[in-house]
């Protein structure tokens, strides 16, 4: 039977009992265990020069950040544990704080701060506000 | 029904950048919510949020500059940085919080760098919000495998006798670096030196300006 | 005389702070730092034993091979005492 190019669900991998560093070739690109933001040594383009000024959402984001850490409802390595298990495409499609914010709520739901129930209503009750972020927000 | 809310100023009197008439997100949604429902529980408050937010804007790379020139001056100040950044620094009377801090030094013969290759840490408790590029994929690749090709894109060029240093901040600890001081500097204040030290020397992607 | 270690080469999925690219690599502990609390524990919300830390140093040679440029350069990490082995062996 001719070699399948695409594993199979269920075809054990080849050469299972051969450690994952004694190749030095399956070292960098094969390996399941190693995570998207695990990415030093990578090759990668030139450094971008573009810097943003933060918006006071994000400051906001920030601060809840913080705050959260503070009273003990979560931990930094809990909120990194959260953005290392959204995988590598939220780290090209969602912005820094996009994706800190998905992560300080997960945490507080996890931590007991509130339950999802009361995040759906909120977030529902908030989009009705506005079309723009000022007009949902309120007064500062 | 007019739409009379005002910007919120920085507490440098700079408007914050625009956020309000950019189409409302998911995620700006999910902040508002998340603000809300730990206000309501009693978890925080607006003015907890609020100065916060207002304790984070006043930690800025002058900072650090500060922390720089001084060691450049005093060298009992420099011993104590060298020993225990923290305590040094807050001896200084900055506010840095929990922070952990390790002061490494450029000289002559060797130029020290930073990176977080898994997230982004960086010592923003004393030098402030990171700059984008900080964050980026290729200054988090490539800095610990090529840092004089990333030097180099920052305009730094080392000649091979010079040790390059980098430093990976894996775990508790932030760093700093204190720059070499420059050339032509002597009688200089300290608060004229400050004027020297970027961001980026402190980083170690730059050097001290020349005067 | 420098400690010299190895990272361990391990690879559990989930939250970890010892880099893939310094797994299996030996260097020398430039300074140990007292004892934090277990990321790996913290991650989940569990109460989390400290555990020592310490600052490896590796030659740039010794990470890249031989053939990198400026071997002697070097690379500083703050790795978890579990995840460090003696390296006696090491050059």
């Amino acid at each position: 039977m001719a070699e399948k190019t695409n594993p199979q669900e269920g075809t054990p991998s080849k050469n299972p009992a051969r450690r994952w560093h004694d190749d030095p070739a399956r070292r960098w690109h094969d390996n399941p265990a190693r995570r998207w933001h695990d990415m030093g040594g990578d090759d990668a383009g030139p450094v971008p020069t573009d810097q943003h000024d933060f918006s006071l959402w994000e400051k906001r984001v920030d601060a809840l950040m913080i705050i959260g850490s503070a009273k003990g409802y979560f931990t930094v390595d809990g909120l990194r544990r959260v953005l290392e298990d959204m995988g590598e495409d939220a780290f090209e499609t969602m912005t820094y704080y996009e994706r800190w914010i998905a992560s300080v709520n997960q945490n507080l739901i996890e931590g007991g701060a509130y339950t999802t129930a009361e995040l759906a209503a909120k977030m529902d009750d908030v989009a009705r506000r506005g079309l723009t972020y000022g007009d949902a927000a309120g007064a500062p | 029904m007019p739409h009379d809310h005002h910007d919120s100023l920085s507490p440098s009197g700079h408007p914050y950048r625009a956020d309000d008439d950019t189409p409302l997100s998911y995620w700006q949604t999910m902040e508002i919510a998340v603000r809300e429902l730990l206000v309501e529980k009693g978890i925080t408050s607006p003015e907890e949020i609020a100065s916060q937010i207002n304790t984070m804007d006043a930690r800025s790379p002058a900072n650090g500059a500060q922390v720089v020139a001084r060691a450049w001056t005093d060298p009992d100040f420099h011993a104590a940085l060298m020993q225990d950044a923290s305590a040094a620094t807050r001896d200084m009377g900055f506010d840095i919080g929990p922070l952990k801090l390790i002061a490494v030094e450029n000289t002559a013969h060797e130029h020290n760098i930073i990176v977080c290759t898994l997230c982004s840490c960086y010592p923003r408790n004393l030098l402030g919000l990171p700059p984008d590029w900080y964050k980026s994929r290729a200054y988090r690749s490539r800095t610990v495998r090529d840092p004089r090709g990333v030097l180099a894109e920052f305009g730094v060029t080392l000649p091979d006798t010079t040790r390059v240093r980098v430093h990976d901040s894996t775990a508790d600890m932030r760093y700093i670096v204190i720059p070499a001081r420059p050339s032509g500097t002597d009688g200089m204040s300290v608060d004229e030196l400050a004027k020297l030290v970027t961001r980026d020397s402190m980083i170690g992607t730059g050097v001290a300006r020349q005067p | 005389m420098m400690q010299k270690v190895r990272v361990k080469p391990l690879m559990p999925p989930g939250h970890v702070r010892t880099p893939h690219y310094l797994r299996g690599k030996a260097g020398v502990i430039e300074r140990s730092l007292g004892a934090f609390p277990n990321p790996e524990d913290l991650a989940y919300g569990h109460d989390a034993p400290a555990l020592p830390l310490h600052r490896v140093r590796f030659r740039m040679g010794d990470i890249w091979g031989p053939d990198t440029p400026n071997p002697d350069d070097t690379l500083d990490a703050e790795i978890y005492d579990h995840w460090l082995e003696p390296a006696d062996d090491a050059p």
